[in-house]
């Protein structure tokens, strides 16, 4: 979504709101044209016609349905081809007996539906043709789409078979065909570099990079370059950023104290996962049931921890039953946002008002997942558990050394206290004065030597990175279906079972276990799960996904932009073993990825988020690319992977203005040394107050399961941009790095590298004489006030040969091409 | 520059239309998003008493019972188990599960204040000069019986985090007023004269802007180092530099405006613009050292401290002066489960004068009459003792069932009492007001009908209110 920070009120709303009319009718015409070759659908072509005109007063809620009628059931007493007093709205296979085509195509203002008074446009000539065909064709319902399993749809012809061969550009050129549109043009190969780099890795091409592309004049050139990427470690981190929001993977609890919780094993897995191209149906099972394979390895169980990531609080204040339902339904909630796509907490409280997810429904589910065996709350404030920010049950990821130094720190404590213990007895059992006096002496002589024991043994437990994980209990806890959620007001007891709408699990146990539950998730009957994925990793690249809403599927959420576009996609995911690099690479390569993204205003006014695909897609990137692109082009960037979350710098004070007295951490500390400059996706979010270099640009709090981040464009990223000390300062580096390496240059050359090096372009005639003549003009500002350049240089000597002001006057030159709006978009 | 398409309620409404017409979900559409627009314009037919809001959040809860919530007789009831027949058998937290429930009366006077005689306790001696201009609501109550979730309820409208937050939908629904500050401000305030081991955690859930555009979200303004995070440039550059690099990169933006076609370029030249108008007008707000001497008196000495309530109080009212429709200030420390009588006074003396003299100071400019100040806190305290108890030395645990708030400006009336309580200030006697019929009643005087403020979300239409019944409280109304 893009959005504005504009403060202004629209001027003329009657205006507008006839101008958004005639763009849905346009909609609508090309929805029509589009069936007309094809067999009516009615999910794809009648149902949206129904329900936008028809459902309002003839749909699902009964308080406002008139005529006992509602159109979007065929059967039942209320049901479309119901009989009510002589009259069917709908008659198979006849218009001349069906109320519905009468009314829609009457001439009489008392008969016409939908009503005037309705404010509804008629049905256009179109559209009553494709009722007409529909109803002549049988009037077949079909049950809502998400709900149905996708089949492999024929692929498409397009109006000229020179555009490609490749499925998804038949799928996406046929629909530009019905616009009238043509494909653009594949972008230039800077841009194609730039994109496919930042999409596939996150990170910028270097210069190097970039020009090692531009000389190979392979046919193959491309392909060669995606899948040079595609193998860069770099590839499991950013596809990995992405999971972290849908997870809400974060550094603390979230709740009342919000204590450091340490999750990262769980994130090192992932990026794992996504690099040695763990298929999707083993990582969903991983993580679902990874505790419950036979035997299971480490990964297995540190991915299990996807269980444990929901908020919790600590133990003191809220009552025990009510922190364990929250925590349970929380995981369901991820679970259904995560692998279903649906918002089945909308039947925690009362059964969905949309779908048909029933509160029994969700607490089935809500049965797998409420057998955690762990307390509902973190525990004390002290020890090693808590200092380390684990609770149990979790694993220690111990090496075979750490192994071998624990082994033997752990049995001095054991001797310790067992001599302690020794001593204790014979001083209670001690008679004489002197004998007594002995063995206190030596009794405190051993309590200090099992205390130092001890603090050894634990100064290497707090080295030992550990992962938390799922657990049965023994006995199965009991499940009811809450009343209004309340966890104090159960209702009947139900049983472990999937959503009654969608196709049953298989079991082989007597009760089901979540790896059946696992199991059914990825069967490919499965209608869900490979769309919801699919639909996500195209949202990656496009920037909005087939369906716009990418955590809902349900009724309320959009339709598909290319319903057969997505079911191909699902299909060929589940027939290549779930291979995720191979879908990623089918995407990156089409000709629709390529295509440039440059085209006339009112193109980008029409279809401001490129849903028809008909040129590449341009959006801000997020938060994290934005801050490693500056990290990564500066040359500052660590690329040590994996470990616990680093803090770089942030103004003060911010976590001290939330956190209470006790809150473990209170006070940021920053890290130091490189640390600072680690990829942001090992950032520490803390979630009461997640890192502002990050929020300000739309990254979530990470306190609920987010599928896809907004994108506004507001005055505090801009003042975030301009000012960050880190970014100015990675400005200064860049500046002078590049004096130092062009020692002997021509400004011209030194303003080309900088350039290129952010926005991976060189500067044409005009940008370069634009910006030759604000670097001379920053010179002479700073000449004129070396105090001023000193400061911004914060001391940093410049390169040989080159004053104070000049090194200043680069670093504002880099840091304005910071700035420019391209170098924060992928186009 | 500006253009009507790249209006933020248009994007949704475009948005929202082709959903609907395209394909075929959701009905409301442009009918219910235009009334939206229409929204700010009541102001002119009438319909708004108040254009904007100052919310006092007192957050830890305060004790009614110590404070507004007058119950003589409960001075024979000390040490006495609180009846059965009172407390119902209620749910408490795990502090208190289980113990004895021995009645603790309040140790502070309470005295008849204003034309109208209302109770106020000594606590509070500037609040109660004020009296003939607040209207106090003893019959608050809320679901949650925890901070969080507490805390969460009053700002969002939902216990569960990520809902959209009061200033967030008044932003949303009413627009801007001015083109150089954001629509909503928090301040926190850095200083608990109390003591600091009632400070309960805070979160920006509580401004957010959940699944409204975080354009919409509150803007925290930090009490050290720059208001506004990243405001100041760095050293090194100074004004004239920051204009000329702006410049340069509005020059290049443009170009590539010009070759791509985006108009989302233009937006990112405009907010750069507005960010460096931002850079004058954010210190010029903050910097209150032309405030002469009688306004500072007003405020009370903490008023000299950065950070302080009082502080906040004078740069609320600065903020009503250049348009900013939602200013809310966070106050904590209030959740005095031991050793009340000891620590309540010093919160009393952080938040009584400058609240007083806000009040006052919006009178005196004729701003009090179009802004709607409320103080209230997440829920009450119990009647009865947590730990120790004695006649001066007491402590009382979280209270659902009821509290006390009060309203004053914007077309609330003064000096009036609302809703009463039980004679243990345990259960609402008369009148019962929900968290939700307090935003009802917030939004009725801005001129909203809160039905019609609502955001397409996970398939519902989202409103502060939630999906449950809610009232305009009319009898407090002027």
């Amino acid at each position: 979504m893009k959005e504005t920070y504009e403060f202004e009120l629209p001027k003329s709303v009657a205006h507008q709101g006839l101008k958004l009319l005639a763009l849905g009718e346009c909609c609508l015409h090309f929805l029509a044209v589009m069936a007309s070759a094809a067999e009516v659908q009615f999910n794809r072509d009648i149902r949206p016609l129904l329900s936008d005109r028809c459902f309002r007063c003839h749909g699902p809620d009964e308080h406002e349905r008139k005529a006992k009628l509602r159109l979007d059931q065929a059967d039942g007493p209320e049901g479309a081809y119901r009989n009510h007093k002589g009259s069917i709205a709908l008659k198979p296979g006849s218009t001349e007996l069906s109320s519905l085509w009468q009314r829609i195509t009457s001439d009489d203002p008392d008969e016409i539906m939908p009503p005037p008074e309705a404010k509804k446009p008629p049905l256009t000539a179109a559209e009553k043709a494709l009722v007409k065909r529909w109803i002549e064709e049988g009037a077949n319902y079909e049950d809502f789409w998400a709900f149905v399993p996708p089949r492999h749809p024929a692929l498409p012809t397009v109006s000229n078979p020179d555009w490609s061969e490749k499925p998804i550009d038949l799928f996406v050129f046929r629909r530009l065909d019905a616009e009238g549109l043509k494909p653009k043009p594949r972008a230039d190969r800077r841009t194609l570099i730039r994109r496919a780099t930042l999409d596939l890795t996150g990170l910028p091409p270097t210069r190097e990079e970039i020009h090692e592309f531009l000389e190979d004049t392979s046919p193959n050139a491309y392909e060669h370059l995606i899948d040079r990427l595609l193998d860069k470690s770099q590839y499991g981190e950013h596809m990995t950023k992405y999971w972290l929001d849908l997870v809400r993977f974060a550094d603390t609890n979230g709740i009342h104290h919000d204590h450091y919780r340490d999750l990262t094993p769980y994130r090192d897995w992932v990026i794992r996962a996504f690099n040695r191209n763990l298929g999707y149906d083993e990582f969903v099972k991983y993580q679902l049931a990874g505790d419950l394979y036979d035997e299971p390895s480490r990964d297995q169980l540190i991915a299990s921890g996807f269980n444990r990531l929901h908020l919790i609080i600590d133990v003191g204040t809220a009552l025990p039953e009510e922190s364990h339902t929250r925590n349970v339904i929380d995981r369901v909630t991820a679970v259904g946002t995560a692998f279903m796509g649906l918002t089945v907490q909308c039947a925690v409280c009362h059964d969905h008002k949309f779908d048909p997810v029933t509160a029994k429904d969700f607490y089935q589910l809500y049965a797998f997942f409420n057998n955690l065996d762990a307390q509902p709350e973190t525990g004390g404030r002290s020890g090693t558990d808590f200092l380390r920010g684990l609770q149990a049950p979790y694993i220690n990821l111990t090496s075979p050394a750490q192994e071998t130094k624990l082994k033997v720190l752990s049995a001095a404590v054991k001797s310790g206290n067992a001599e302690v213990k020794t001593l204790k007895q014979r001083l209670s059992e001690a008679k004489g004065a002197g004998e007594k006096e002995t063995l206190r002496k030596q009794l405190a002589s051993a309590e200090k030597n099992l205390k130092a024991a001890r603090d050894k043994r634990d100064a290497l437990v707090m080295t030992i990175p550990a992962a938390m994980t799922m657990k049965e209990r023994e006995d199965i806890r009991p499940a009811h279906i809450l009343i209004r959620g309340a966890y104090d007001n159960p209702g009947a007891r139900v049983e472990r079972d999937t959503p009654a709408f969608l196709p049953p699990m298989q079991s082989s146990s007597e009760t089901k276990t979540r790896m059946d539950l696992a199991r059914w998730f990825v069967a490919p009957e499965n209608p869900l799960t490979a769309r919801v994925a699919v639909n996500r990793f195209w949202q990656q690249f496009f920037g909005v996904g087939l369906v716009k809403t990418s955590e809902d599927f349900g009724s309320q959420g959009e339709w598909p932009s290319h319903p057969d576009l997505l079911d191909h996609l699902a299909v060929s995911f589940v027939e290549s073993g779930w291979d995720i690099k191979a879908l990623v690479r089918q995407i990156v390569l089409s000709e629709t990825y390529q295509q440039r993204s440059e085209t006339a205003p009112e193109e980008f006014r029409r279809d401001p988020e490129n849903r028809l695909l008909s040129r590449g897609s341009r959006f801000r990137m997020d938060s994290e690319l934005i801050r490693d692109q500056v990290l990564a082009t500066s040359g500052l960037l660590n690329k040590a992977m994996f470990g616990k979350s680093v803090k770089p710098p942030q103004p003060e004070g911010l976590w001290r203005s939330v956190a209470m007295p006790s809150s473990y951490p209170k006070e940021f500390k920053p890290d130091s040394g490189d640390q600072i400059y680690r990829r942001s996706l090992y950032t520490f979010w803390k979630r009461g107050m997640a890192p502002p270099q990050m929020t300000i640009l739309n990254a979530p709090t990470r306190e609920a399961c987010i599928a896809r981040r907004e994108r506004t464009n507001t005055p505090l990223q801009a003042l975030l941009l301009m000012n960050e000390q880190e970014y100015v300062k990675a400005a200064r580096h860049l500046a002078h790095r590049t004096i130092s390496q062009h020692l002997d240059s021509s400004p011209s050359e030194r303003l080309t590298a900088i350039y290129e090096t952010i926005t991976s372009h060189v500067p044409d005639e005009k940008e370069h004489a634009i910006l030759l003549q604000a670097y001379r003009d920053f010179v002479s500002l700073y000449d004129a006030d070396r105090e001023l350049a000193e400061l911004l240089c914060r001391g940093q000597k410049p390169p040989e040969r080159h004053s104070t002001a000049d090194l200043a006057a680069w670093t504002m030159l880099a840091s304005a091409i910071y700035n420019l709006d391209i170098t924060k978009t992928r186009q | 520059m500006y253009d009507i398409a790249e209006e933020p309620h248009m994007h949704q409404a475009r948005r929202q239309f082709l959903k609907t017409s395209g394909m075929g979900l959701g009905v409301t559409a442009l009918a219910s998003l235009l009334p939206q627009n229409a929204l700010a314009r009541l102001d002119s037919t009438g319909g708004a008493r108040a254009k904007r809001v100052i919310f006092l959040f007192m957050a830890g809860a305060p004790s009614q019972v110590d404070l507004f919530d007058y119950k003589p007789d409960l001075d024979k009831q000390f040490r006495k188990p609180l009846p059965k027949s009172v407390s119902q058998g209620q749910r408490v937290t795990a502090m208190t599960r289980g113990r004895e429930q021995l009645v603790a009366p309040s140790m502070f006077k309470f005295h008849r204040q204003g034309k109208n005689g209302i109770w106020m306790s000594e606590l509070l001696p500037h609040l109660s000069k004020v009296a003939d201009d607040l209207c106090i609501i003893k019959s608050m109550h809320t679901n949650a019986i925890n901070h969080d979730p507490g805390k969460t309820f009053i700002c969002t409208g939902a216990e569960i985090p990520g809902k959209a937050s009061m200033g967030a939908w008044l932003s949303y629904g009413l627009g801007s007023m001015n083109r150089d500050l954001p629509d909503f401000i928090v301040l926190n305030s850095a200083y608990w004269t109390g003591g600091t081991r009632n400070v309960q955690a805070l979160y920006s859930r509580l401004w957010g802007s959940g699944p409204l555009p975080s354009k919409h979200q509150g803007v925290a303004f930090q009490t050290s180092g720059d208001p506004v995070l990243f405001l100041s440039n760095p050293e090194g550059i100074d004004t004239g530099i920051r204009r000329r690099m702006l410049d340069l990169v509005g020059a290049v933006n443009q170009k590539h405006f010009d070759e791509i076609g985006d108009h989302e370029i233009q937006t990112t030249i405009a907010q750069q613009e507005m960010a460096f108008r931002m850079q004058a007008s954010v210190p010029e707000l903050t910097d209150v050292s032309n405030e002469p001497e009688g306004i500072r008196r007003l405020y009370g000495p903490e008023v000299e401290k950065k950070g302080s309530f009082a502080r906040n109080c004078l740069l609320a009212r600065r903020m009503v002066e250049r348009g900013v429709r939602f200013i809310q200030i966070f106050h904590r420390g209030w959740d005095h489960h031991t050793i009340l009588p000891k620590q309540l006074p010093g919160q009393c003396f952080d938040i009584d004068q400058p609240s007083a003299a806000l009040l006052k100071d919006l009178k005196q400019r004729g701003l009090l009459d179009d802004t709607i100040v409320v103080f209230a806190g997440e829920f009450g305290r119990t009647v009865f003792c947590q730990g120790r108890l004695e006649r001066d030395d007491y402590g009382r645990d979280h209270h659902p069932r009821c509290f006390s708030a009060w309203m004053a400006g914007g077309g609330i009336k003064g000096g009036l009492s609302y809703g009463e309580t039980d004679d243990f200030s345990y259960n609402i006697a008369r009148d019962p007001v929900a968290v939700r019929d307090l935003h009802v009643t917030m939004l009725h005087q801005l001129g909203i009908d809160h039905h019609k403020l609502s955001f397409p979300f996970q398939g519902l239409d989202q409103r502060l209110t939630g999906v449950e019944e809610s009232h305009v409280i009319h009898p407090i109304i002027s």
